[in-house]
Formats: structure tokens, C-alpha cells, sequence
């Protein structure tokens, strides 16, 4: 199984550090959320985890090796990463789109192989994208259009996949759908996920491994059941909430006590939150 | 901390209109022939008759009004742009003004012989109200009504398509190319008082309409859907902002030719300046505007003494750079 | 099930061409039978229209197709890498680099040898997409950077040409003016020859490139991804498409519009993927020039209508057409 680490990593746009000195292994074959407030360096740890950004100091290490010194192309052949908002150019079928997943596996001298129409023909396959291959990707809805994107992660063929807000602009039903997915890619392929997600809940829901992020410094990271705590989200998102049980999965859920409603908690009146 | 220290605005216009008159008579006071101060001012009380009077009358002062007046329109058709479109880099020339302008005279002359600037000036008008008429009408097809990319891409396109026909036609016809050459250079030479009488009208209710409609047009620089919520017909009032540009900016290139960058430039200095407020920005942009075009007016006569290059060369030498530098400074990913 | 349909664009595309071409020789003040014209091209015929098809025709009909094929890869490749439909050769400053150059030997340098003429026009495109590509790098080098910059460096470069033109002898100014707007006008084997070494090299390199180039398209963070080496083939790509629209420019002046219209054809034809559409493109640009010249030619004959004319006739309402298409996008 392929290791993801950051050693002592440093992260830094124009001015002051984003992220300074931080240390984070991403468990393999697990999935991995990354959670935090706005503009805490969520995106852009992963961005950099995926040598979309180099860092300032410190390193990125893919199995032993910094990221930095490996060819682009070979850590493409292990780690796929699938932008937030991405935009295809108009006209484009999925097929099309998915088969540039297998840019890194082709040359030169082979542009197209057997293996690269099977890979396509698989990642179609997983994210049950068969039937609409041949459509044009402005034809399709919102989460059909992140489907066939992350099927294009899929067919570069890589045990890891990161992935930005995979979720955003979706509305529920759909969240869930591209979620799921994921969840069965993990399951059923062994890949590993990390991908950061703005609902806490669905973090709750579907990560192995949640690390929440305050400062660009790791606040808390574990399992859910351990990293999800009303201090926590105190602290990293600077809001009030009750922790409960989601009645569906039994993963923690987080209430938030609204100002407008605080009253109602006070303590030594009785707490509907803890009632069920 | 304590606020940022700001002089207040009506102070700064005021050196701001100072600094106007300065070089306004600079510009009338610079040339081949030495005119005094006094030769000015006699020309202006007692006529009588010399050759530098009648110089003073007859071309330097129609050149340096027509100049301030020019570069004003351009500035705040050029402000208003930018506020109606969201698009720091937007400019009058998207509406297309200027190759309507441009194709609308040349077909005149190819035309109809038509020779005479106060003609040309008609004919400038409304090839720019026309060209401007158009993409906004393209802009508006489809879904949504008018947005400022549609907007743009429509005047990007139809800027292309008129500035070819009008190569096209000056291929074809030497003496039409030679009597035109200088025209679409952009210039403020050669124009005389009643020129600029004909376009007044049209650029002093421009100036004085976009005054007015100032707090309208900060409302919208806010966006439409935030404009529309606090209660504006944003529909008509895009529709009146772009008739000020195009009354503006057509007066303009009537007059002058086409001249750039001046309304690209000048309202991001008017807004570094004054804020955010159009109630500001606007005066700010005419005053600065018509400085700019004075100076650069006046460079325009120095560079290559004893010729005069176009001042529409001028400008886009000098406001090249400048949107280079805000390109650079503004995108900083695809 | 693309891949056919390409296939059969290609092959439609060239015989059209040919149809084109041959008819194109056959006309003119001299009007000569197709068959007579193949025959002669071929060294079948009695030698009657040899000199006329051969030397007068055929090389330039072979001008105007290359010179077709060279601006509509280039702006194939441009349309691709700045992800903006309405990128041509004139966005990295390329066109109006090449009439400065020509416009200074044309005005200033009139005793200048005739080679003087396309290797200056070559050299202001380069120099000018060079500057544009210099000052649009920040740390990398952003498309949308690259098109804003370009206007720019546009916007001073034509101010200089409109300086030239205004102070020059009408005489030259107008050989400058017919010269910006584009001609096949009078082109033989020598310009031909001059040509064909560019697009010899680099439409290969380009038809290599075009995986690259799908990657680009999906923006530079996908692409990086990928495990593209986004900055150099963004960089090679961009000197391929300057080389090429560079030699086109060269040859025949800024022929406008077919570097916008013909990638937006292909793309129509084939779709958006770029190992069927430069190729696609290739052909449809020369395909276009072709017919452009025919056009020229023939329409107002004995007087001849520069192909740029003809090109920016019909690619104007093309280009609202293209509006109205996307109106609601």
C-alpha cells in the first residue's frame, strides 16, 4: 500500500506562511477527511499533498520518497487528485474526458493501448457512467458531471485519490450519491481518499480518519467517534453544538446551537439534545 | 487602530481642477510659436487681429478645450463601463464605439466623398451609437438579458468584425487610405471652435446625466442581483448608463478619432484616489481625464518636434503599460 | 466510434481540397479544363498548360492551402491552451508583431531585398510573442494572463504601425496596408519553398503535442495532476503555434479569421479532443484559404480582391453566428 506523509511541512502563497511546520500521515487504504473553517489551509494542505503546490519548507513524502524529486508522471501513476469546480472544454463526451485519465501511462511512441481502452472501459463501469459515455458533459446534471470527472481519477488508476469539495454545487441527493461512491471505491478497490469536505457531518459519516484543521495547524485527528467533540468545534469552527448520534449510521452528528436558540440549552433546563 | 488618514475628497478635486487649468494653458501656451501669458489673455479680452491672437483663438484654445472636454467623456464613459460590467479592464472601445466610429467615417468618405471634419464628426457619432446600439443588443440575446460577459465577448467580436471592413475599404481606395490615415489615428489637431460646438451638447448632457446618476450606477457596481434586491429597476438603469456611454464616448471619438486607454485608465487612478463611491469617482475621472489627455496631448507635440505624432498614439503608448501592469497585478490564475 | 467519424472528416476534407484546388487552377484569365489541369500537374499533358499550371498556379494554390493549414493549427493550439474559444493568432500579440515588421521594412527600408520582407514579418511575430510570453510570467505563466498581456503588448505595437502609417508616402503605405490585410496574390515555388521547412517540422510536432494539449485543456491543475509538465508544454506548444502562424503570416500577410474559424469548424466536426481536431483544422484552414482565393480570384475579376478580404467577409458573420450560437451559455 502506498504512504502519504507531510514532514514538517511549510506552505505559503505570496505573503505569510498558510501552514507552517505540520506533520500528517494519511492512513492507506483508508478514507481521510480533511475539515476546517474557511480559509484555515484545508484546500491547500491537500493541494500541496498532491504537488499541486510546492512548499516552502519541509516535504511531502509518497513511500518513502519526497514528492518533489519524483517524475510528475510517475507519482501520477499513484496518486490522482480531482480539482474543485474543474471545466471541461465544451463538446467533450465522457469517454473522451475519462480517457485523458490515462495520460500518464501513455508516450510518446504509445498513445493507445489495450490496457488504457480496459481502464476506461472499467472506470465507466465503476461509476455506473456506461450508458451516458457517449454523451456531451454539458448534457449531463450536476452529479452525473462528477461522476464521469471522478471516473477520470479512476482511470488514471492510482491507490490514492484526493479529491477538493468533491461535493459543492451538488444538492443533497446527489452529495450523497458521489459520496457513496467513494465510500464503494475504498471498499471494493482498496483505494485510499482523502478529500476535504465543508459538512461536517458527512465527514462524520464517511471518513475513517478526520483531521480538522484550525490555523493551518492539525487540531485534532483520529477517528470520528474520538475527534468529533463539542470542543473541537468550538475550537476550530468557533460555534456552539451539541455532539449526538446520527440515527442512521450511529457515527457522531453535530447540532448546532444557534444564538437564536441558545436559551433553550442553558444549563439546568432539560436539554433536548440529550432527550432520544 | 486608527482610520487610514484621507484627504477629503473635495479637497483633492479641487487640486485636481487647478492642476486641469494648468495644463490647459500649458497646452495653450506650448507650440512653434512663442505666445506670451499676456498674448492669452489679450486675445481673449481684446482681440486684435496678430498672428498670435489669431492663433490663440483659432487653435490653441479650441485644441486644449476639445482636449479636456475629450479626455473627460472618455474617463467617465470609461468609469461607467467598468461600474456596468463588474470588469476592471473594461473601456468604452467594448461597446465597439470606436471601430463603428471608425468604419462609419470611412465609408463616408469612400462613399460619399464627404471630406470635412464637422462631417466626419456625424458620420463618427453615429457609427459609434449604432456599433454600440448593436452589442448591446447582442449581449442581451439569450437567457438572462445583458451580462457583462456576453457584453464583452459581443463587442470583442463585433470591434473584429467592423475593423476588418474597414481595412477592407481602405485596401481597396488609396485617396480614401490618405485622407483617413490621420483621422483614425486619434488626434485633436487641426479642430476648430465650431467642432467643438457640435459635439458640447452631446458631451455636457453625458457629463452632467452621469452625475446625476452617480448613486444609481455605485448601487450597481454592487452586482445586479444585489442592486435589484435593494429595490432598483437595474434593467433601465443599464440601459440609461449605456446610453451615457454612448453618448460620451460617441462625442468623443467624433471630435477626436479614436483614442484609447484614457478610459481604461484614468477611472482606476479615480478610484485609488476617491474610493468606491461613484459620486467621486465620477468627477475625479472627468477632471483626471481631461489632464491626461492634455498632457499626453502636449507630449504628442514634443516627441517628434517639429512633427506632431497622433495623441491617440500617445496614449496608447503611455496606457499600454499601465494595463499590462494591472493585467499582471490582478490574475493571478487561469 | 469518433475515431471513424474522424477518419471520414479527414478524407472528405482532402478530397474537397483537391476539388477545390484543381477547379481553382482552371479559372482565371486563361481558363483551362480540369482534366487538362491534372494532366498537367502530372506531366501527362501535351505541355500547352504547363507553364501556366505548374509555374503560375500550382504553387500558388499550395501557398494559400499551407499558409490556411498553418493559421488554423496555430490557432487550434492557441483556442486549446487559453481554454477560450475566441483566441486566435492575434491574442499573444503574434499578427500585429508581424505587420510592425513588415510595415518599418516596407516604409523605412524600401530598398530592402525582397527576402527582407517574410524574415522581418517572422521575426516581429516571435519577438512579440516572446515579449508577451515574458511579461505574462509570474511565477508561471496563467492563459489568462498570457491573452490580457497580449493585448497589450497589441495595443503599443499597433500604435507604433499607426505612427508609421500616418507619416509614410501613401504609396508605401498602401503596399503596407495590402500587406496586413493578407494575399496569396502572386506567391510562386520560392515562397513555397521558403514555407514549407516551418510546417514540415512543426506541424509533426504539433500532431505530437496534442495529447499534451488535452491535458492543458482541462486547466492546470488537472493537468499537473496528470503528471503533465504543465509550464514546458504550455511553452512548446505556444513556439509551435508561433513558429507556425509566424511562417503562415510571413508568406501571405495577416490573413484574418481563418485562425479563429477553422479550429471552431474542426471542433464541430470532430469534437474537442485534439488528436482529431488539429488535423481536422489543419485541413478546414487550408481548405478555406483555398477557396478564399478562388473567391478573390474570380468574383470581381480582372480585379483582384486580396484572399484577407475575402476572409474577413465571411469570417465577420461567422463569428455572429457563433454569438448567436452561444448566446445562452
Amino acid at each position: 500500500m502506498q504512504k502519504l506523509e507531510a514532514r514538517k511541512l511549510t506552505l505559503a502563497y505570496d505573503g505569510a506562511p498558510v501552514v507552517e511546520g505540520l506533520d500528517l500521515t494519511i492512513p492507506p487504504g483508508r478514507i481521510t477527511a480533511l475539515v476546517g473553517g474557511n480559509g484555515c489551509g484545508k484546500s491547500t494542505l491537500l493541494r500541496s499533498l498532491a504537488r499541486l503546490m510546492k512548499p516552502r519548507g519541509g516535504s511531502v513524502v509518497l513511500d518513502g520518497a519526497s514528492i518533489q524529486t519524483l517524475s510528475t508522471k510517475d507519482v501520477a501513476k499513484r496518486l490522482g487528485i480531482l480539482p474543485q469546480g474543474p471545466v471541461a472544454p465544451e463538446g467533450l463526451t465522457v469517454r473522451e474526458l475519462v480517457a485523458q485519465g490515462r495520460y500518464p501511462h501513455q508516450s510518446w511512441y504509445s498513445q493507445w493501448s489495450q490496457e488504457d481502452e480496459r481502464e476506461v472501459q472499467k472506470a465507466l463501469c465503476a461509476t455506473s457512467m456506461l450508458e451516458l459515455a457517449d454523451r456531451p458533459l454539458e448534457a449531463l446534471s450536476g452529479g452525473q458531471r462528477q461522476r464521469a470527472w471522478i471516473a477520470m481519477s479512476l482511470a488514471q488508476g492510482t491507490e490514492i485519490l484526493l479529491l477538493d469539495e468533491p461535493t459543492t454545487y451538488l444538492d443533497m441527493a446527489h452529495q450523497f450519491d458521489v459520496l457513496d461512491l467513494l465510500w464503494d471505491l475504498n471498499r471494493t478497490e482498496n483505494r485510499t481518499v482523502v478529500m476535504v469536505l465543508h459538512d461536517l457531518n458527512q465527514a462524520g459519516r464517511y471518513a475513517h480518519h478526520l483531521v480538522a484543521i484550525k490555523d493551518g495547524a492539525i487540531w485534532a485527528q483520529g477517528a470520528p467517534e474520538k475527534v468529533m467533540t463539542e470542543e473541537m468545534v468550538q475550537a476550530v469552527f468557533g460555534m456552539e453544538c451539541r455532539i449526538v448520534e446520527d440515527p442512521v449510521t450511529h457515527s457522531p452528528m453535530c447540532v448546532p446551537v444557534s444564538r437564536a436558540h441558545r436559551l433553550r440549552v442553558l444549563p439546568g433546563k432539560k436539554d433536548p439534545a440529550k432527550q432520544g | 487602530m486608527p482610520a487610514r488618514l484621507r484627504p477629503s475628497p473635495a479637497l483633492g478635486l479641487v487640486i485636481g481642477l487647478v492642476l486641469l487649468l494648468a495644463c490647459g494653458l500649458f497646452s495653450i501656451l506650448y507650440g512653434l510659436m512663442e505666445i506670451s501669458l499676456p498674448d492669452v489673455y489679450q486675445a481673449l479680452t481684446q482681440f486684435d487681429g496678430s498672428p498670435e491672437h489669431f492663433i490663440v483663438r483659432t487653435v490653441r484654445l479650441p485644441r486644449a478645450l476639445i482636449a479636456a472636454l475629450v479626455g473627460a467623456s472618455l474617463a467617465v464613459a470609461g468609469a461607467i463601463m467598468q461600474a456596468l460590467t463588474r470588469n476592471p479592464l473594461a473601456a468604452p472601445g467594448i461597446l465597439g464605439v470606436n471601430a463603428g466610429a471608425a468604419l462609419s467615417v470611412v465609408a463616408a468618405m469612400f462613399l460619399l466623398k464627404a471630406t470635412s471634419l464637422s462631417v466626419y464628426a456625424w458620420f463618427a457619432f453615429l457609427g459609434a451609437a449604432a456599433a454600440a446600439v448593436a452589442v448591446y443588443l447582442l449581449g442581451s440575446m439569450g437567457r438572462g438579458g445583458m451580462t457583462p460577459l456576453k457584453l464583452t465577448v459581443a463587442g470583442a467580436a463585433l470591434t473584429t468584425l467592423l475593423s476588418s471592413i474597414t481595412q477592407g475599404l481602405l485596401v481597396l481606395n488609396e485617396r480614401t487610405l490618405d485622407e483617413m490615415r490621420f483621422w483614425l489615428a486619434g488626434s485633436v489637431a487641426g479642430r476648430d471652435l465650431s467642432l467643438f460646438l457640435q459635439v458640447l451638447p452631446f458631451m455636457a448632457v453625458g457629463l452632467l446625466g452621469a452625475l446625476a446618476m452617480a448613486k444609481q450606477i455605485t448601487t450597481l457596481s454592487l452586482g445586479e442581483d444585489v442592486a435589484r434586491g435593494l429595490g432598483q429597476k437595474t434593467g433601465w438603469i443599464k440601459a440609461a448608463a449605456a446610453l451615457l456611454v454612448v453618448l460620451l464616448s460617441g462625442s468623443a471619438v467624433a471630435v477626436a478619432g479614436p483614442v484609447g486607454f484614457i478610459g481604461l485608465a484614468v477611472p482606476h487612478i479615480a478610484r485609488g484616489l476617491a474610493g468606491t463611491d461613484y459620486r467621486w469617482i465620477l468627477p475625479y475621472s472627468a477632471v483626471l481625464g481631461g489632464t491626461l489627455l492634455l498632457l499626453a496631448d502636449i507630449g504628442a507635440r514634443a516627441i517628434l518636434r517639429p512633427e506632431e505624432v497622433a495623441v491617440g498614439i500617445m496614449t496608447a503608448l503611455i496606457g499600454a503599460p499601465f494595463f499590462i501592469a494591472l493585467a499582471r497585478k490582478g490574475v493571478r490564475q487561469s | 466510434m469518433r475515431r471513424m467519424r474522424t477518419a471520414i472528416v479527414l478524407l472528405l476534407l482532402t478530397l474537397a481540397t483537391l476539388l477545390v484546388i484543381t477547379i481553382n487552377m482552371g479559372m482565371g484569365e486563361y481558363p483551362i479544363p480540369p482534366l487538362d489541369v491534372l494532366k498537367a500537374v502530372l506531366g501527362l499533358g501535351t505541355g500547352e498548360y504547363d507553364f501556366i499550371v505548374n509555374t503560375l498556379r500550382l504553387p500558388r494554390n499550395l501557398v494559400a492551402f499551407g499558409v490556411g493549414a498553418g493559421l488554423a493549427l496555430s490557432g487550434a493550439i492557441l483556442q486549446g491552451l487559453t481554454r477560450n474559444p475566441l483566441a486566435a493568432p492575434d491574442v499573444i500579440g503574434i499578427t500585429h508583431g508581424a505587420n510592425l515588421a513588415a510595415v518599418i521594412v516596407i516604409i523605412l527600408l524600401p530598398a530592402a531585398p525582397l527576402v527582407a520582407l517574410p524574415a522581418a514579418a517572422f521575426a516581429g511575430a516571435l519577438l512579440a510573442a516572446a515579449v508577451t510570453y515574458l511579461l505574462a510570467w509570474k511565477g508561471g505563466s496563467a492563459p489568462m494572463r498570457l491573452i490580457l498581456v497580449g493585448m497589450g503588448i497589441a495595443a503599443v505595437v499597433h500604435a507604433l504601425t499607426t505612427m508609421l502609417l500616418t507619416h509614410g508616402k501613401v504609396l508605401v503605405v498602401n503596399q503596407a496596408m495590402i500587406w496586413m490585410t493578407g494575399s496569396i496574390y502572386g506567391r510562386s515555388w520560392e515562397h513555397l519553398y521558403r514555407m514549407l521547412p516551418w510546417l514540415l517540422l512543426f506541424v509533426p510536432v504539433a500532431l505530437l503535442l496534442a495529447r499534451h494539449l488535452n491535458a492543458l485543456q482541462l486547466g492546470d491543475d488537472l493537468a499537473r495532476g496528470l503528471g503533465a509538465h504543465v509550464e514546458r508544454y504550455r511553452l512548446l506548444l505556444l513556439l509551435t503555434s508561433v513558429a507556425l502562424a509566424g511562417a503562415a503570416v510571413a508568406t501571405a500577410g495577416s490573413v484574418s479569421f481563418v485562425g479563429l474559424m477553422a479550429p471552431h469548424i474542426g471542433r464541430r466536426l470532430v469534437g474537442p479532443t485534439q488528436g482529431g481536431l488539429l488535423p481536422t483544422a489543419a485541413l478546414t484552414g487550408g481548405l478555406i484559404l483555398v477557396t478564399a482565393d478562388m473567391l478573390g480570384r474570380t468574383l470581381f475579376a480582372p480585379i483582384e480582391v486580396p484572399a484577407g478580404v475575402i476572409t474577413a467577409a465571411v469570417g465577420a458573420p461567422f463569428f455572429l453566428w457563433l454569438l448567436y450560437q452561444n448566446r445562452n451559455s
